[in-house]
């Protein structure tokens, strides 16, 4: 039987960590990730998980000992925010590329400049081309739901990619919520034993990582490394079946709410899609046809799959918690209007940059973004394309 | 204090190769005479997996599709060998408590002094706080070679180097070297030394086997000359180094659960221009004028000789 609880993000995560007991754990506190260490540090203190914990002195330290650990044959993982992950950059990169299939689960706070500690997807966002798999929740459930998933595509022979589990700042990680969680045993029979092909320790044959690798080879492997990321969509796919069989919970590459006949379609990423659903609710008895998508996989970027779902959608707002200083939208404006263009879409697209360092995004403002998506479907585009939600004047 | 544990040159000289031949170091690299011998003191039938920053060993011996290493072995990046390795080590812990692993395994990390003593310090030291079975080895050549001789933290003072040059207004490097050895014994774990290549390689197999065979953290610090930075003939890498340990401007000590031992006093300290006139980064310090300059390089050595046989003999 399925438990129900009450719990925050950060706890729902520790607690699918409990489930999954990984083999070592490297982290370093930063708000609003800090209880995942915190939490892990009490499991293994109280001999609740066999996670061997490294208290390292860095967000760097923390990647490169999560790089060494899953490449001696290690499950590992790390949590992050922030400037935490920015410091883990470098090393990012080299843990895609190594194909180590580390787990981070990502506490989303914006990068600094102003220093503040609220919601952005400025972290993950920046880190988007580091190849890394990348998965958001937009509440405590799918937080838990994806961490009990993450290693089964990670650690895919057809993916051995490393993956991001993120969840928005404080709005999702600190805020109590009802949860459904998954036992044990089923939780343990359904992640499996990691078993990896090659590895340090391996007894029986010594492996080489981390090559200095001239023209010749490099961008064979970098091509190497797509393919693991184009497979990885089919295996999140083939993934969720296999969850829904013992959680009773659905997930595909993104969300739909309302989306089949809708003419107005917000897309977008994270908590503040669960405000946009309640503003379709309230649309929708007005006789209005709004509608959601809402993108849980975000590498890889379902493109095509995304297009074919607002292909009826006459206007679309963009929503990006993410100011990308492109001076030309967010990051996930970028990509899907790209998307949309190879789809040959007619509809009217809007880019909208919202809940910047924990800017609140209320019903009223998904309310008037679909009033004006109404308008737009008529008129067009007056207004800039790329356009700020919520801010000051 | 001379080293009693037992040597048998022959038969650790007869063990079977642990780096290969066949990698792309320089003629009278002392970073890979540093690796080999090191490797050495690997027991035979022991396991290991072999860390190493970015630098010019990495590159040298490590070129896809070609390995050099006979045992595991894992590069990450330039400043994070420690923590990198550190990962490794308690992956050993976890899988060995799940029984998946049953041979013995040991731990060390190779880096040249850019990723030890400056990028890579960081890393280091949390990883040798943290208490981990490892060893850090330092392959310390003074300097970043692998970017073509800029200064780091451990090029002795009036070094002429890439980003030090001697010039009208310039004597090479301003600063003199940095402690890393007094660094890591501050950190107080059980086993800290300094040595590089004399004679039959006795006192670097000694210090290396007691790093690797010591429980827990470990550091050694391996004067490694480099023959294309130091500018002197390939062929005169040992003779370098000996006139380094016979000039104290490099002692060879250990730090043993804190205590200080200093393993070779010469009879007779020989000047220390001994030792620079050998190098071509030094010249400048030869040019009439400018003896006082050797006059503080050598104030220095003695200065940090005393310090040092202060610390052994307290």
């Amino acid at each position: 039987m399925a438990i129900k609880e009450r719990m925050s993000g950060n706890e729902a995560v520790a607690f699918a960590i409990k489930q999954v007991n990984p083999d070592v754990m490297p982290a370093f506190p930063i708000t609003p990730s800090t209880e995942l260490p915190q939490f892990v540090s009490n499991y293994v203190a109280n001999g609740k998980i066999d996670t061997e914990f490294i208290p390292v002195e860095s967000e760097h330290s923390s990647m490169s000992a999560a790089m060494g650990a899953s490449a001696a044959g290690a499950r590992a993982l790390t949590a992050t925010s922030s400037c935490g992950l920015a410091l883990m950059w470098e090393m990012l990169y080299v843990a895609a590329s190594s194909r180590l299939p580390i787990a981070l689960a990502l506490v989303n706070r914006g990068l600094t400049g102003p220093l503040n500690i609220n919601c952005e997807h400025s972290d993950s966002m920046g880190a988007r081309d580091s190849g890394w798999l990348q998965v958001y929740a937009e509440n405590n459930q799918e937080a838990y739901d994806n961490f009990i998933m993450a290693y089964r595509v990670a650690e895919h022979k057809d993916v051995r990619l490393p993956i991001m589990t993120c969840m928005d700042g404080f709005i999702t990680s600190h805020a109590v919520e009802n949860i459904t969680l998954i036992e044990d045993d089923l939780v343990k029979k359904f992640v499996g034993e990691y078993e990896p092909e090659h590895y340090l320790l391996n007894e029986e044959e010594p492996m080489a990582v981390g090559p200095y690798a001239v023209s010749n080879y490099c961008m064979e492997a970098k091509r190497a490394q797509a393919q693991g990321m184009m497979n990885a969509k089919q295996v999140f796919l083939d993934v969720a079946k296999e969850f829904e069989q013992i959680s009773g919970r659905k997930y595909g590459l993104f969300e739909e709410y309302k989306l089949d006949d809708a003419e107005y379609a917000v897309v977008g990423i994270g908590s503040a899609m669960g405000t946009a659903k309640d503003a379709i609710d309230a649309l929708r008895a007005k006789g209005i046809k709004a509608g959601l998508l809402k993108v849980r996989v975000f590498r890889p970027f379902p493109g095509e799959e995304m297009a074919a779902a607002l292909a009826g959608c006459k206007a679309i707002a963009i929503m990006d918690r993410c100011e990308s200083y492109s001076g030309n939208g967010g990051p996930l404006g970028a990509e899907l209007t790209s998307a949309l263009y190879r789809a040959k879409s007619k509809a009217e697209i809007i880019n909208v940059v919202y809940g910047l360092s924990g800017r609140d995004v209320k019903v009223e403002d998904f309310e008037n973004l679909y009033g004006e998506l109404a308008d737009i479907a008529v008129n067009g585009v007056k207004d800039t394309q790329y356009r700020y939600l919520g801010l000051r004047e | 204090m001379e080293n009693k544990t037992a040597f048998n040159f022959k038969e650790i000289q007869s063990r079977p190769e642990r780096l290969a031949p066949g990698h792309r170091m320089c003629a009278g690299c002392g970073g890979t005479i540093a690796v080999r011998n090191v490797l050495k003191a690997l027991h035979p039938g022991d396991k290991a997996v072999i860390g190493n920053a970015t630098g010019c060993l990495e590159v040298s011996s490590f070129t896809y599709p070609y390995t050099s290493y006979e045992d595991s072995y894992i590069h990450s990046a330039f400043e994070n060998a420690g923590a990198t390795l550190s990962g490794v080590e308690t992956a050993y812990i976890a899988l060995k408590k799940k029984g998946k692993i049953k041979d013995n395994y040991k731990f060390i990390t190779f880096g040249g002094d850019g990723g030890t003593y400056d990028i890579g310090l960081q890393s280091l030291s949390g990883a040798m706080e943290r208490g981990h079975d490892m060893v850090y080895v330092c392959y310390d050549n003074g300097a970043y070679m692998n970017t073509g001789i800029q200064r780091s933290s451990a090029t002795p003072m009036f070094a002429d180097t890439t980003t030090t040059p001697a010039g009208s207004v310039s004597n090479g490097k301003p600063q003199s070297r940095k402690d890393l050895v007094a660094i890591m014994a501050a950190h107080h774990i059980p086993y800290t030394a300094q040595t590089t290549f004399i004679g039959n390689m006795k006192d670097l197999y000694v210090k290396a086997e007691k790093a690797i065979y010591t429980q827990g953290p470990a550091f050694l610090n391996i004067m490694a000359p480099c023959p294309r930075g130091w500018r002197f003939d390939a062929a005169d890498t040992v003779d370098i180094c000996k006139l380094a340990v016979e000039t104290c401007y490099w002692p060879m000590y250990e730090v043993v659960d804190g205590k200080w031992i200093l393993n070779y006093e010469p009879k007779k300290k020989l000047p220390v221009e001994d030792f620079l006139i050998k190098q071509g980064r030094f010249k400048h310090l030869f040019k009439t004028g400018n003896e006082y300059l050797i006059e503080q390089f050598q104030a220095e050595v003695d200065r940090r000789w005393e310090e040092l046989k202060n610390k052994c003999n307290a």
